[in-house]
């Protein structure tokens, strides 16, 4: 398992799901791709398929309709898995806390490993929080990063 | 009779930034019937704006969406300066108007970028991407933040754009324009980006208009609307005219949404050189009196509708949002019926869905 746990480190797969948030972060998750960031160049790809990913990049508050979505799309990602939760109001409902439809925070439905936030979190702190997604994750596997 | 097959299209998707799902059956590989299924994003802002005061709903209503967030902003101040009724210094109108444009640059420059992604063509949707991180700096330079900017407020807006500000954002806004010229050659005039476009997804002037679509998506089908004619802000000053396509397909759509990334820029260079001096803001006297008022604006995707409903106390009565995708979320059900399986995501992305928009 040596190289494949190496591999999880070096090249991490995130996916990117959105909750039912106002698209802010999804835009800035998107621009960590483009050319001005570009994450791609530490290996960091952008995968559809949550069987293929390492890391759950989640944005947006959890609503009654995608708790439901959410906990699927966990349960399909490989261990051992990260979640990222982007935004104020991935993190604790936000500028929504008050919306009759809006459950809450990330947590409230899927275990969290890093919050990153923001309104909308700029894409230096969604890059911070990838790498500290990942030194959690070398950490609890053992592989020096 | 090939058998028929259903798949879902959503609400994770990797065509998708936003969850919706198309319940599409196919036909071996020819789309006989969509059925869009929506609510995945809704959180329930119009009551949540009913509940807090009617200064604080500007944040809320500016994240209905995330990439016309400055119009949505721009728009509830002006249906409630709308209930007393409040004049806007004529700076701040000015202003407003720029930043429209600006994040109007910046959402075309998104969309464009995607549409290229959807067909395929992934070094184009990072050259766009590239071009709008430009845009983003304008606007964080102007307002403080890349993409919710929370600058207009009852009664004017929060900063100005000092006269350094103004030569930077010219002098940025020719390159953005030179820059975007030459990639939206390629995406005008290019074989087989024509090839994946031309053609799909056509949707008649008639049609268009009994399924009541809006903005880029209703010009590209022949019709002359767009709510800048009204000549609200400094729209009147500007001398603008909106920009029609006839043939109604997926092209004739990215061809009106190039032309009006260029238009959009040319409007904030004239915005600039004719901009007044003066206040900025002015403050509104006690709470929005008992009154009814409508806004209408254009978004980068269509038209928005604003309705406010003061009762004299801190609260709203009611506020109610009509956003442009949901109008034209019923055009799908005529274009995608006898299209091909790769030509779905292409005719999806033609519309600039905004999911978030849709469901608030």
């Amino acid at each position: 398992m040596g190289i494949i746990n190496t591999s999880r480190i070096k090249s991490p797969w995130i996916m990117h799901f959105d909750n039912s948030s106002c698209n802010g972060c999804d835009i800035e998750v998107l621009a960590c791709l483009t050319p001005l960031y570009d994450v791609e160049r530490f290996g960091i790809v952008n995968m559809g398929n949550p069987k293929h990913a390492d890391v759950l990049v989640v944005t947006g508050p959890v609503n009654r309709r995608t708790a439901r979505v959410l906990k699927n799309l966990y349960a399909q990602v490989p261990d051992p898995k990260m979640v990222i939760a982007v935004g104020t109001c991935a993190c604790s409902g936000g500028v929504f806390h008050n919306c009759y439809n809006i459950l809450g925070g990330v947590d409230k439905v899927i275990p969290v490993d890093v919050y990153v936030p923001g309104c909308a979190a700029k894409p230096e702190a969604i890059i911070d929080g990838v790498v500290l997604a990942l030194q959690k994750l070398s950490k609890a596997l053992g592989v020096a990063k | 009779m090939a058998p028929r097959t259903v798949a879902p299209f959503g609400p994770q998707h990797p065509v998708f930034p936003e969850p919706i799902q198309l319940k599409i059956t196919y036909e071996d590989e020819k789309v006989v019937n969509v059925v869009p299924a929506i609510g995945y994003g809704h959180r329930g802002i119009e009551k949540a704006c009913e509940l807090n005061e009617y200064q604080k709903n500007i944040y809320l209503c500016e994240r209905i969406c995330g990439i016309c967030s400055c119009i949505h902003g721009i728009s509830y101040c002006e249906v409630v300066e709308r209930l007393w009724p409040i004049d806007v210094p004529p700076r701040a109108k000015y202003l407003r108007t720029i930043w429209s444009e600006m994040s109007r640059t910046h959402s075309h420059l998104l969309w464009l970028g995607l549409m290229a992604d959807a067909f395929g063509f992934e070094s184009m949707f990072m050259q766009f991407w590239r071009i709008r991180e430009k845009v983003l700096d304008l606007l964080e330079m102007t307002t403080g933040q890349r993409v919710t900017h929370s600058v207009s407020v009852i009664g004017g807006v929060r900063r100005d754009i000092d006269d350094e500000q103004k030569k930077k954002c010219i002098k940025v806004l020719m390159e953005v324009r030179k820059e975007s010229e030459a990639l939206i050659n390629v995406f005008i005039n290019d074989y087989t980006v024509k090839a994946r476009t031309v053609g799909k997804g056509v949707l008649t002037k008639e049609q268009a208009i009994a399924l009541g679509c809006t903005g880029p998506h209703l010009r590209a089908s022949g019709v002359k609307e767009d709510c800048r004619m009204q000549g609200l802000q400094a729209y009147g000053d500007l001398g603008f005219e909106p920009i029609v396509e006839k043939d109604g397909d997926s092209y004739a759509r990215s061809v009106v949404r190039c032309r009006e990334l260029l238009q959009a820029i040319d409007l904030q260079l004239e915005a600039f050189s004719k901009m007044p001096e003066g206040e900025i803001a002015v403050r509104p006297k006690g709470n929005p009196p008992a009154n009814e008022a409508f806004y209408r604006a254009e978004q980068p995707r269509g038209e928005v509708v604003y309705y406010a409903k003061g009762n004299g106390t801190r609260n709203l009565e009611r506020l109610h949002v009509r956003t442009p995708t949901y109008a034209n979320i019923p055009s799908l059900l005529v274009m995608l019926p006898g299209c091909e399986l790769p030509d779905v995501p292409v005719i999806i992305h033609s519309l600039d869905p905004c999911i978030s928009c849709t469901e608030r």
